[in-house]
């Protein structure tokens, strides 16, 4: 009926339509919320070790009855690198979908079965971790050797998030068959390019997973190719990052503008940023490999170029947050050059958190340029500046946001309101999670720079006058940490409240619309086989000659070794 | 796509500026040879005598020419094997004379370690399998601590030693 | 009806909105990538 007032079929545009909005049924909510759960308790266990973590490091706190550091360590990076990120935001993905496009009662089970998969894989990994049988931290270096059981766990976890990657693709396409001519809701049309992302990046750690680690923990293998290992674990383990941050973009571009009562940028603009994510995440991981000996010069350089190409989306991102702001000001009469900063919700914390969150990100991308710089990487490649550098990103850019997130979501799903008293508790939150992380981070970025070495037990190193000077930098950590943590428990008791206590109502679902005269989006801009094409052509690229190379020039495998994890 | 004319002048001279970093980058690794180590021997680990720099006698520092040096490591679960002195103890603390250009070799016969002196621009990954290498002139004087900066297991952090730079 | 609104689609694209506060905001966020690239960048020089 509609395609008779606009014959649009033959137009490069889609007709501008305020996107429909959906109600989230009883199941979808509780699936959402089951995924709430895992991810604030994840938070809860991975804080109180990152406060024991930095405690032992402080060099006056010993951990009790034998715990062993590095099970420490391994417990805060996997259940919040892996545990925490994924399910909060293939929880809040979920949400999404089902407020933009809705959900079949048959893709509904699908959904839950991939919950429950990745629930399970991660009691598995969780258990394995805890009883010290799997010291080898996130990124499970071979020939590091781990329990089996520690591999298929994490295994699980990916296979889960697929099943749930391809109910989004389904709801997606279902949508798109229905709506032939109208663009796809935008928050939709990220979760598909996140999804997307998600899986061609797990498939390099899946690989690993099944023909390398799990047959060799097994005992089938007598060896491994630990640079094929390596390589594979960084294609996925850059686009990991991205995985993280797409989803914080996701509110920054459609969420926030509603909060602070402006509309959508550009709708267009933000559709490209994304595609250009989905091209140039997943061709870079050498960048994370530039001091290995076993890879070519010339590859490591290629891929520090596409590293660089990765950073224009997010400086259009950042043109994008910062004109949304100035546009919404001087609508609402604030005019001057930086008037429009007044007009903003200081003390709403759906804006507060996110806005800092946003904030960070500019040392944080400033500091990752300098990461991914080719032979520069050698001043701080495994000094614990890059552990600074991605507390800044990871866990203040991406969990700030998550946080601002949380305290409408989850009152959302549970049918309670936001009340001002959580609000209030959400706001000393972020300033404590803010002053802590200063503190921490700042003091890591330094004592990177002074060489102090990542991933360590407290040790004097003998004796030396530089280990001397890390350990006030390490002194500091461990304040900016305890401050940290103190912002923990009160996230996880605010959690609490807004699920039991606060009083039942309708809490709104914050999606931003575009202006009644915005430019229309372009066609091009869903022509999802060729964005699937150009992806894997850069893949291909970046990694046929590399890979190629570590299998045929490989060194004689090695053998696991078990003992120095202390798991023989 | 419309594009607000000061998104262009934003996106233009950020693209220019990330272009600059690579000119940079570029310039210093291919016109002036500052790689990161992409090395490439390979070496069996559980046979490293068959690269002589890792034989027992060859470990550790020796001097090759005026102000120049080769060190060679052993990087272990959870030690650097700098060679012996003529005692037979082993050596866990080297002396280099500023300005001295000098060559590390290292690989490991077991897990994957770091080799860092902290403060100076050596920091390489050991990986089994494969001899790293590195060549880098030293000017700063002062003491440079070892240090192992990539997890290899549970004495991880006991893995160290120094490096005095002298006048 | 259709061509006022055309027109006033059209004048609303010519007359850009006002985004000079962004654009000294940005390129603060440039400013600091600059300092700090070219900081560390000594750094690795000098030692």
């Amino acid at each position: 009926m509609e395609t008779a007032t606009a014959p649009a079929k033959q137009s490069n545009v889609f007709r501008n339509k305020g996107t429909m909005e959906l109600r989230l049924s009883k199941n979808e909510r509780r699936l959402v919320m089951s995924y709430m759960y895992v991810a604030f308790i994840s938070l809860f266990i991975g804080g109180l070790m990152g406060l024991l973590q930095v405690l032992v490091r402080s060099g006056n706190f010993e951990l009790p009855w034998g715990i062993n550091y590095y099970t420490i360590l391994t417990v805060h990076g996997v259940i919040l690198g892996l545990v925490l990120t994924t399910f909060f935001i293939i929880g809040f993905q979920n949400a999404l979908m089902g407020k933009t496009v809705g959900y079949s009662k048959k893709q509904l089970n699908w959904a839950w079965i991939g919950f429950a998969v990745m629930t399970i894989g991660m009691i598995i990994a969780a258990i394995t971790i805890l009883v010290g049988k799997a010291n080898v931290l996130y990124t499970f270096y071979a020939p590091l050797q781990a329990h089996p059981a520690f591999y298929i766990g994490i295994t699980l976890v990916v296979v889960g998030s697929w099943i749930n990657a391809f109910v989004n693709f389904r709801q997606f396409y279902m949508w798109k068959k229905k709506h032939p001519d109208e663009k796809s809701p935008l928050l939709a049309f990220m979760v598909v390019i996140n999804m997307l992302m998600w899986l061609i990046a797990t498939l390099g750690v899946a690989t690993a997973m099944l023909v390398q680690f799990i047959p060799w923990s097994l005992g089938y293998k007598n060896t491994i190719n630990v640079l094929l290992s390596r390589t594979l674990f960084w294609y996925f383990g850059h686009p990991l990052v991205y995985f993280w941050l797409l989803p914080a973009y996701m509110a920054w571009y459609a969420i926030i503008p509603k909060i602070i009562g402006g509309k959508i940028f550009s709708d267009t603009l933000a559709r490209f940023s994304f595609i250009l994510f989905l091209f140039f995440s997943i061709p870079v991981g050498l960048h994370h490999q530039l001091t290995e000996p076993g890879l070519d010069s010339t590859w490591k350089f290629i891929q520090v170029i596409l590293t660089f190409m990765v950073v224009i989306p997010s400086l259009m991102t950042a043109f994008s947050m910062f004109a949304t702001f100035e546009i919404t000001g001087r609508k609402k009469g604030y005019g001057g050059l930086f008037g429009w900063l007044k007009h903003l919700p200081w003390s709403d914390v759906r804006f507060l958190a996110p806005f800092i969150g946003m904030l960070a990100f500019i040392p944080g991308g400033a500091g990752g340029i300098v990461n991914a710089s080719y032979q520069i990487n050698t001043l701080v490649h495994n000094t614990i500046w890059v552990t600074g550098h991605f507390h800044l990103t990871a866990a203040t850019t991406v969990v700030l946001t998550f946080f601002g997130i949380a305290y409408w979501l989850i009152p959302h799903l549970t049918g309670r309101k936001l009340t001002k008293s959580v609000n209030r508790l959400g706001i000393i939150q972020t300033i404590l999670w803010t002053v802590g992380m200063l503190i921490m981070s700042i003091s890591m970025h330094i004592q990177g720079l002074i060489g102090g070495p990542r991933r360590s037990a407290y040790s004097d190193y003998g004796g030396t006058a530089q280990a001397t000077e890390w350990g006030a930098y390490q002194m500091a950590q461990a304040v900016g940490g305890t401050i940290l943590f103190i912002a923990i428990v009160l996230m996880v008791y605010i959690f609490v409240k807004m699920i039991f206590f606060s009083p039942k109502g309708e809490e709104e679902f914050p999606i931003a619309q575009e202006e009644d005269n915005a430019e229309p989006t372009p066609r091009w801009t869903e022509n999802w086989k060729l964005w699937i094409a150009i992806t894997l052509v850069l893949i291909l690229f970046a990694y046929t000659v590399p890979i190629m190379d570590v299998i045929q020039n490989a060194p004689p495998g090695s053998a696991p070794f078990d003992w120095p994890i202390g798991n023989s | 796509m419309h594009l607000h004319k000061y998104e262009k002048y934003w996106l233009g001279l950020g693209i220019i500026g990330l272009i600059a970093f690579l000119l940079i980058l570029g310039f210093g690794a291919f016109y002036l040879g500052t790689h990161p180590q992409s090395h490439g021997e390979l070496i069996d680990p559980e046979n490293l005598e068959m690269n002589e720099a890792f034989h027992e006698e060859n470990l550790g520092l020796t001097k090759v020419d005026e102000g120049r040096y080769v060190l060679n490591v052993v990087a272990s679960a959870f030690n650097y094997n700098l060679g012996t002195d003529e005692s037979g103890a082993p050596i866990s603390h080297i002396e280099i004379p500023a300005g001295s250009k000098v060559l590390v070799q290292a690989t490991s016969p077991d897990v994957v370690h770091g080799l860092n002196f902290a403060g100076t621009n050596i920091n390489m990954m050991v990986e089994p399998g494969y001899v790293s290498a590195l060549e880098v002139q030293l000017d700063n004087p002062g003491e440079y601590t070892l240090v192992c900066n990539e997890y290899c297991g549970v004495g991880h952090h006991m893995m160290f030693g120094t490096m005095e730079v002298v006048e | 009806m259709n061509t006022e609104k055309r027109k006033q689609l059209k004048s609303s694209q010519e007359s850009e909105p006002n985004l000079k506060g962004t654009l000294i905001s940005v390129s603060v966020l440039g400013v600091v990538i600059l300092v700090t690239w070219f900081g560390v960048l000594m750094l690795y020089l000098s030692r």
